[in-house]
Protein backbone atom coordinates (compact mmCIF):
# COMPACT_ATOMS: atom_id res chain seq x y z
CA UNK A 1 0.00 0.00 0.00
CA UNK A 2 1.25 3.51 -0.79
CA UNK A 3 2.34 5.68 2.12
CA UNK A 4 1.10 8.68 0.15
CA UNK A 5 -2.59 7.82 0.50
CA UNK A 6 -2.86 8.05 4.32
CA UNK A 7 -0.63 11.12 4.28
CA UNK A 8 -2.87 12.82 1.72
CA UNK A 9 -5.92 11.92 3.83
CA UNK A 10 -4.13 13.42 6.81
CA UNK A 11 -3.33 16.62 4.91
CA UNK A 12 -6.91 16.87 3.64
CA UNK A 13 -8.45 16.50 7.08
CA UNK A 14 -6.00 19.02 8.52
CA UNK A 15 -6.77 21.56 5.78
CA UNK A 16 -10.54 21.15 6.11
CA UNK A 17 -10.19 21.53 9.88
CA UNK A 18 -8.19 24.73 9.33
CA UNK A 19 -10.94 26.13 7.14
CA UNK A 20 -13.65 25.29 9.69
CA UNK A 21 -11.58 26.68 12.54
CA UNK A 22 -11.17 30.02 10.77
CA UNK A 23 -14.64 30.39 9.31
CA UNK A 24 -17.11 29.09 11.89
CA UNK A 25 -18.75 31.46 14.39
CA UNK A 26 -20.43 28.90 16.66
CA UNK A 27 -17.82 27.80 19.20
CA UNK A 28 -19.02 24.18 19.22
CA UNK A 29 -18.45 23.99 15.47
CA UNK A 30 -14.95 25.39 16.07
CA UNK A 31 -14.33 22.53 18.53
CA UNK A 32 -15.47 20.07 15.85
CA UNK A 33 -12.97 21.55 13.40
CA UNK A 34 -10.22 21.09 15.99
CA UNK A 35 -11.26 17.44 16.24
CA UNK A 36 -10.89 17.11 12.46
CA UNK A 37 -7.36 18.57 12.62
CA UNK A 38 -6.38 16.21 15.46
CA UNK A 39 -7.70 13.30 13.41
CA UNK A 40 -5.55 14.35 10.48
CA UNK A 41 -2.49 14.30 12.73
CA UNK A 42 -3.51 10.87 14.08
CA UNK A 43 -3.78 9.41 10.58
CA UNK A 44 -0.23 10.43 9.76
CA UNK A 45 1.05 9.13 13.13
CA UNK A 46 -0.50 5.72 12.49
CA UNK A 47 0.71 5.68 8.86
CA UNK A 48 4.32 6.36 9.84
CA UNK A 49 4.08 3.80 12.65
CA UNK A 50 3.01 1.11 10.19
CA UNK A 51 5.75 2.27 7.80
CA UNK A 52 8.51 1.87 10.39
CA UNK A 53 6.91 -1.11 12.18
CA UNK A 54 9.21 -1.07 15.23
CA UNK A 55 8.63 -2.70 18.59
CA UNK A 56 7.98 0.56 20.46
CA UNK A 57 4.79 1.21 18.45
CA UNK A 58 5.54 4.88 19.01
CA UNK A 59 3.13 6.27 16.43
CA UNK A 60 0.13 4.27 17.53
CA UNK A 61 0.84 4.94 21.22
CA UNK A 62 1.04 8.67 20.46
CA UNK A 63 -2.20 8.41 18.46
CA UNK A 64 -3.91 6.93 21.52
CA UNK A 65 -2.46 9.72 23.67
CA UNK A 66 -3.74 12.32 21.20
CA UNK A 67 -7.23 10.75 21.27
CA UNK A 68 -7.21 10.89 25.09
CA UNK A 69 -6.03 14.50 25.16
CA UNK A 70 -8.70 15.40 22.60
CA UNK A 71 -11.34 13.93 24.90
CA UNK A 72 -10.00 15.97 27.83
CA UNK A 73 -9.92 19.07 25.63
CA UNK A 74 -13.54 18.59 24.56
CA UNK A 75 -14.64 18.18 28.19
CA UNK A 76 -12.86 21.32 29.36
CA UNK A 77 -13.79 23.27 26.22
CA UNK A 78 -17.47 22.53 26.63
CA UNK A 79 -17.32 23.52 30.31
CA UNK A 80 -15.79 26.87 29.31
CA UNK A 81 -18.40 27.31 26.56
CA UNK A 82 -21.27 26.62 28.95
CA UNK A 83 -19.82 29.22 31.34
CA UNK A 84 -19.57 31.69 28.44
CA UNK A 85 -23.15 30.92 27.43
CA UNK A 86 -24.40 31.42 30.98
CA UNK A 87 -22.64 34.80 31.25
CA UNK A 88 -23.30 36.16 27.74
CA UNK A 89 -26.26 34.23 26.36
CA UNK A 90 -24.32 33.46 23.17
CA UNK A 91 -21.37 31.33 22.09
CA UNK A 92 -20.59 33.23 18.89
CA UNK A 93 -16.83 33.60 19.13
CA UNK A 94 -16.68 36.98 17.40
CA UNK A 95 -18.79 38.49 20.18
CA UNK A 96 -16.37 37.52 22.95
CA UNK A 97 -14.21 40.60 22.43
CA UNK A 98 -13.34 41.64 26.00
CA UNK A 99 -9.62 41.08 25.53
CA UNK A 100 -9.53 42.79 22.15
CA UNK A 101 -7.38 45.87 21.74
CA UNK A 102 -9.42 49.07 21.98
CA UNK A 103 -12.63 47.38 23.11
CA UNK A 104 -14.87 49.49 25.37
CA UNK B 1 8.20 -2.81 -4.14
CA UNK B 2 9.49 0.75 -4.19
CA UNK B 3 9.24 1.32 -7.94
CA UNK B 4 5.45 1.30 -8.04
CA UNK B 5 3.98 4.68 -8.92
CA UNK B 6 0.90 6.22 -7.35
CA UNK B 7 -1.04 5.45 -10.53
CA UNK B 8 -0.88 1.66 -10.17
CA UNK B 9 -3.12 0.94 -7.19
CA UNK B 10 -3.51 -2.39 -5.44
CA UNK B 11 -6.75 -3.63 -3.88
CA UNK B 12 -5.77 -2.29 -0.46
CA UNK B 13 -5.06 1.10 -2.02
CA UNK B 14 -8.53 1.19 -3.59
CA UNK B 15 -10.30 0.26 -0.34
CA UNK B 16 -8.28 2.87 1.53
CA UNK B 17 -8.95 5.52 -1.11
CA UNK B 18 -12.70 4.88 -0.95
CA UNK B 19 -12.72 5.19 2.85
CA UNK B 20 -10.57 8.31 2.61
CA UNK B 21 -12.98 9.81 0.07
CA UNK B 22 -15.89 9.23 2.48
CA UNK B 23 -13.88 10.81 5.31
CA UNK B 24 -12.90 13.87 3.27
CA UNK B 25 -16.39 14.42 1.81
CA UNK B 26 -18.11 14.23 5.17
CA UNK B 27 -15.42 16.45 6.72
CA UNK B 28 -16.24 19.07 4.09
CA UNK B 29 -19.90 18.67 5.03
CA UNK B 30 -18.98 19.25 8.71
CA UNK B 31 -17.44 22.63 7.98
CA UNK B 32 -19.99 23.79 5.38
CA UNK B 33 -23.40 22.59 6.55
CA UNK B 34 -25.92 25.19 7.71
CA UNK B 35 -27.39 23.02 10.46
CA UNK B 36 -25.48 22.59 13.71
CA UNK B 37 -26.82 19.12 14.50
CA UNK B 38 -26.05 17.89 10.98
CA UNK B 39 -22.42 18.95 11.50
CA UNK B 40 -22.17 16.60 14.49
CA UNK B 41 -23.74 13.74 12.52
CA UNK B 42 -21.39 14.29 9.56
CA UNK B 43 -18.55 14.27 12.07
CA UNK B 44 -19.67 10.75 13.05
CA UNK B 45 -19.44 9.63 9.41
CA UNK B 46 -16.02 11.24 8.94
CA UNK B 47 -14.49 9.82 12.13
CA UNK B 48 -16.02 6.40 11.42
CA UNK B 49 -14.42 6.35 7.96
CA UNK B 50 -11.09 7.32 9.54
CA UNK B 51 -11.51 4.36 11.93
CA UNK B 52 -11.98 2.16 8.85
CA UNK B 53 -8.75 3.59 7.44
CA UNK B 54 -6.97 2.60 10.67
CA UNK B 55 -8.31 -0.94 10.25
CA UNK B 56 -6.95 -1.08 6.69
CA UNK B 57 -3.56 0.07 8.04
CA UNK B 58 -3.59 -2.84 10.58
CA UNK B 59 -3.97 -0.43 13.52
CA UNK B 60 -6.84 -2.37 15.04
CA UNK B 61 -6.63 -1.10 18.62
CA UNK B 62 -6.43 2.56 17.56
CA UNK B 63 -9.47 1.98 15.34
CA UNK B 64 -11.56 0.67 18.22
CA UNK B 65 -10.33 3.46 20.49
CA UNK B 66 -11.44 5.90 17.79
CA UNK B 67 -14.90 4.33 17.65
CA UNK B 68 -15.27 4.18 21.45
CA UNK B 69 -13.89 7.61 22.37
CA UNK B 70 -14.70 9.79 19.36
CA UNK B 71 -17.94 8.29 18.11
CA UNK B 72 -19.12 7.19 21.55
CA UNK B 73 -18.04 9.96 23.86
CA UNK B 74 -16.89 13.10 22.06
CA UNK B 75 -19.81 13.40 19.62
CA UNK B 76 -22.32 12.76 22.41
CA UNK B 77 -20.59 15.46 24.49
CA UNK B 78 -20.79 17.86 21.53
CA UNK B 79 -24.50 17.12 21.09
CA UNK B 80 -25.04 17.75 24.81
CA UNK B 81 -23.17 21.03 24.45
CA UNK B 82 -25.47 22.01 21.58
CA UNK B 83 -28.55 21.21 23.64
CA UNK B 84 -27.31 23.17 26.65
CA UNK B 85 -26.38 26.24 24.59
CA UNK B 86 -29.75 26.10 22.78
CA UNK B 87 -28.24 25.66 19.33
CA UNK B 88 -30.72 26.51 16.57
CA UNK B 89 -32.62 23.51 15.19
CA UNK B 90 -32.93 23.81 11.44
CA UNK B 91 -30.86 25.81 8.97
CA UNK B 92 -29.30 29.08 10.12
CA UNK B 93 -27.24 31.45 8.00
CA UNK B 94 -25.07 33.00 10.72
CA UNK B 95 -22.89 29.94 11.39
CA UNK B 96 -20.19 31.21 9.04
CA UNK B 97 -18.26 34.41 9.66
CA UNK B 98 -17.55 37.23 7.24
CA UNK B 99 -13.93 36.24 6.50
CA UNK B 100 -14.84 33.29 4.35
CA UNK B 101 -12.50 34.03 1.45
CA UNK B 102 -9.50 34.66 3.69
CA UNK B 103 -10.18 31.41 5.55
CA UNK B 104 -10.53 29.52 2.28
CA UNK B 105 -7.26 30.98 1.03
CA UNK B 106 -5.43 30.05 4.25
CA UNK B 107 -6.82 26.51 4.25
CA UNK B 108 -6.04 25.93 0.57
CA UNK B 109 -2.51 27.28 1.08
CA UNK B 110 -1.90 24.98 4.08
CA UNK B 111 -3.30 21.97 2.21
CA UNK B 112 -1.37 22.69 -0.98
CA UNK B 113 1.99 23.16 0.77
CA UNK B 114 1.60 20.00 2.86
CA UNK B 115 0.28 17.93 -0.06
CA UNK B 116 3.15 18.95 -2.35
CA UNK B 117 5.57 18.16 0.47
CA UNK B 118 4.29 14.64 1.19
CA UNK B 119 3.83 13.72 -2.48
CA UNK B 120 7.33 14.94 -3.28
CA UNK B 121 8.87 13.10 -0.32
CA UNK B 122 6.94 9.82 -0.30
CA UNK B 123 5.60 9.37 -3.86
CA UNK B 124 7.09 5.90 -4.30
CA UNK B 125 7.26 4.74 -0.67
CA UNK B 126 5.24 1.66 0.19
CA UNK B 127 4.04 0.48 3.58
CA UNK B 128 3.58 -3.18 4.41
CA UNK B 129 0.07 -3.91 5.64
CA UNK B 130 0.56 -7.67 5.68
CA UNK B 131 2.60 -7.58 8.89
CA UNK B 132 1.50 -8.03 12.49
CA UNK B 133 -1.90 -6.55 13.30
CA UNK B 134 -1.74 -4.14 16.25
CA UNK B 135 -4.37 -5.80 18.40
CA UNK B 136 -5.11 -4.81 21.99
CA UNK B 137 -2.60 -7.46 23.01
CA UNK B 138 0.27 -5.94 21.00
CA UNK B 139 -0.62 -2.35 21.88
CA UNK B 140 -1.05 -3.17 25.58
CA UNK B 141 2.40 -4.70 25.65
CA UNK B 142 3.92 -1.64 23.95
CA UNK B 143 2.04 0.82 26.16
CA UNK B 144 2.85 -0.86 29.47
CA UNK B 145 6.41 -1.84 28.58
CA UNK B 146 7.72 1.33 26.93
CA UNK B 147 5.15 4.06 27.56
CA UNK B 148 4.22 3.60 31.22
CA UNK B 149 5.31 7.04 32.42
CA UNK B 150 3.49 9.04 29.69
CA UNK B 151 0.47 6.79 30.23
CA UNK B 152 0.36 7.58 33.95
CA UNK B 153 0.96 11.29 33.31
CA UNK B 154 -1.99 11.14 30.94
CA UNK B 155 -4.23 9.69 33.64
CA UNK B 156 -3.27 12.61 35.92
CA UNK B 157 -4.07 14.99 33.04
CA UNK B 158 -7.49 13.38 32.56
CA UNK B 159 -8.19 13.66 36.29
CA UNK B 160 -7.25 17.34 36.34
CA UNK B 161 -9.39 17.97 33.25
CA UNK B 162 -12.31 16.30 35.05
CA UNK B 163 -11.80 18.39 38.19
CA UNK B 164 -11.40 21.52 36.07
CA UNK B 165 -14.61 20.86 34.16
CA UNK B 166 -16.51 20.34 37.43
CA UNK B 167 -15.01 23.50 38.95
CA UNK B 168 -15.92 25.53 35.85
CA UNK B 169 -19.49 24.32 35.61
CA UNK B 170 -20.26 24.83 39.31
CA UNK B 171 -22.64 27.74 39.77
CA UNK B 172 -22.00 30.43 42.36
CA UNK B 173 -25.28 29.81 44.18
CA UNK B 174 -24.22 26.30 45.18
CA UNK B 175 -20.73 27.33 46.30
Amino acid sequence: MHLCLPLLLSVGLFGIGTYGLLVRRNAILVLMSVELMLNGVNVSLVAFDVYWAEALRAGQSLAIFVITIAAAEIGLGLAILLLLYRMRGTIAIDEATDLREGSP
Amino acid sequence: MSDRSLLSPTGVDIVFALLAAVAITSAVAVVTTKQVVHAALWLVVSLGAVAGCYLVMTAEFVAWMQVLIYLGAVVVLLLFGMMLTRAPIGPSDDLTGANRLAALFAAVAVTAVLAVLVVDAFASTMIDVSGEVSTANVMGEALFRYWVLPFEALSVLLLSALVGAIALSKTDEEA
